[in-house]
């Protein structure tokens, strides 16, 4: 009896708590905000984000839609692709044309490293001194000058 | 000329041409009167497949670029079907091509004003910009040979469509 009675209670504690399994399905996994920042207004040629004309409400709410049914970044921004084509989208793809926008910039940073240093070297190069001619500066000062230098010292008294 | 100038006008010549390509490719064009007008396929508004002005050589078409966010369109769409009601079929149609908008929205716009006219469906805007359109509504009326016979940037009304449509069309008294 006392069994049943708890195995009741169990159950209907289970009955009565809130259960997010449904819920979960449609939590959101992005924000209006963070997907606007990423894609276009296609007719204004604006981000989405600092746009407010009437296309690109619609696009807003349409946004809005998917991200309160849980749908992922990704599935949104394809979901915006099939709606409006690639141009949709504020970043580059990287293909076609678009590639260069990612090739360029490291090709030429690469580009400007290698000259840069080239430059460097031939210019720590053309500022080396030439080579003397003549030989080479003695070693210490000459017999005269070191008779010279000690009878200056022993007119100190140190 | 040594090796390292022959390198250096390369690396311009190849910048200059990334540009260039960039900028052709990004460009605007259009169609002037008397040119043939774009018939590249586009997929239906409603229903499955493709369509394409290329479907209607043989008519005259009235192709009218429009999108539910736009309001000259909701003003314009009842005259439109007006008139495809009163001269639409075998020698004449309105073809709808709905521009830079969202499919479900277009079809509710089709529905609301209920337009029986075809209707295409060019989301990235590419025909749009072929024709060089420079927004919704635009309106191009095409001879039955495919060419551009007049256009109207902005919506038209029953005066404009009975004065300078209607007459043009066969079997027109006017």
């Amino acid at each position: 009896m006392r069994r049943r009675a708890t195995l009741a209670a169990l159950l209907a504690l289970a009955l009565l708590a809130p259960v997010p399994l449904s819920a979960s399905a449609a939590t959101p996994q992005t924000s209006l905000s963070e997907i606007s920042s990423e894609v276009m207004c296609p007719v204004c040629g604006t981000l989405l984000e600092l746009a407010e004309s009437p296309q690109a409400q619609r696009e807003k709410a349409f946004v809005s839609r998917l991200v309160a049914a849980g749908r992922s970044k990704d599935q949104i921004k394809d979901a915006l692709v099939a709606e409006y084509g690639t141009e949709v989208l504020a970043l580059p793809q990287g293909s076609g044309f678009d590639l260069s926008a990612y090739v360029v910039p490291v090709v030429a940073f690469l580009i400007a490293v290698v000259a840069l240093t080239i430059g460097v070297l031939k210019w720590r190069r053309a500022g080396d001194p030439p080579d003397r001619e003549g030989p080479p500066a003695a070693d210490g000062p000459s017999p005269e000058d070191a008779e010279r230098l000690d009878a200056d010292l022993a007119r100190y008294d140190l | 000329m040594g090796a390292r100038s022959v390198i250096a006008i390369l690396a311009v010549l190849a910048f200059v041409g990334l540009l260039t390509f960039g900028l052709l490719s990004k460009g605007s064009s259009g169609i002037a009167i008397g040119e043939v007008a774009p018939a590249s396929p586009l997929p239906r508004l409603e229903g499955n497949g493709d369509g394409s002005l290329a479907d209607y050589r043989g008519r005259w078409v009235l192709v009218n670029f429009w999108a539910s966010w736009c309001g000259p369109c909701r003003e314009e769409a009842p005259a439109l079907e007006r008139f495809q009601g009163q001269h639409g079929g075998p020698r004449f149609t309105v073809l709808g091509v709905d521009s830079r908008d969202l499919s479900g929205d277009g079809r509710g716009f089709v529905k609301r004003f209920g337009l029986s006219y075809p209707q295409l469906r060019d989301g990235d805007g590419a025909t749009a910009h072929d024709f060089g359109t420079t927004g919704v509504p635009e309106n191009y009326l095409i001879d039955p040979q495919g060419k551009v016979r007049a256009l109207v940037r902005g919506p038209v009304d029953e005066e404009y469509l009975e004065s300078e449509v209607a007459p043009l069309l066969p079997g027109s008294s006017s």
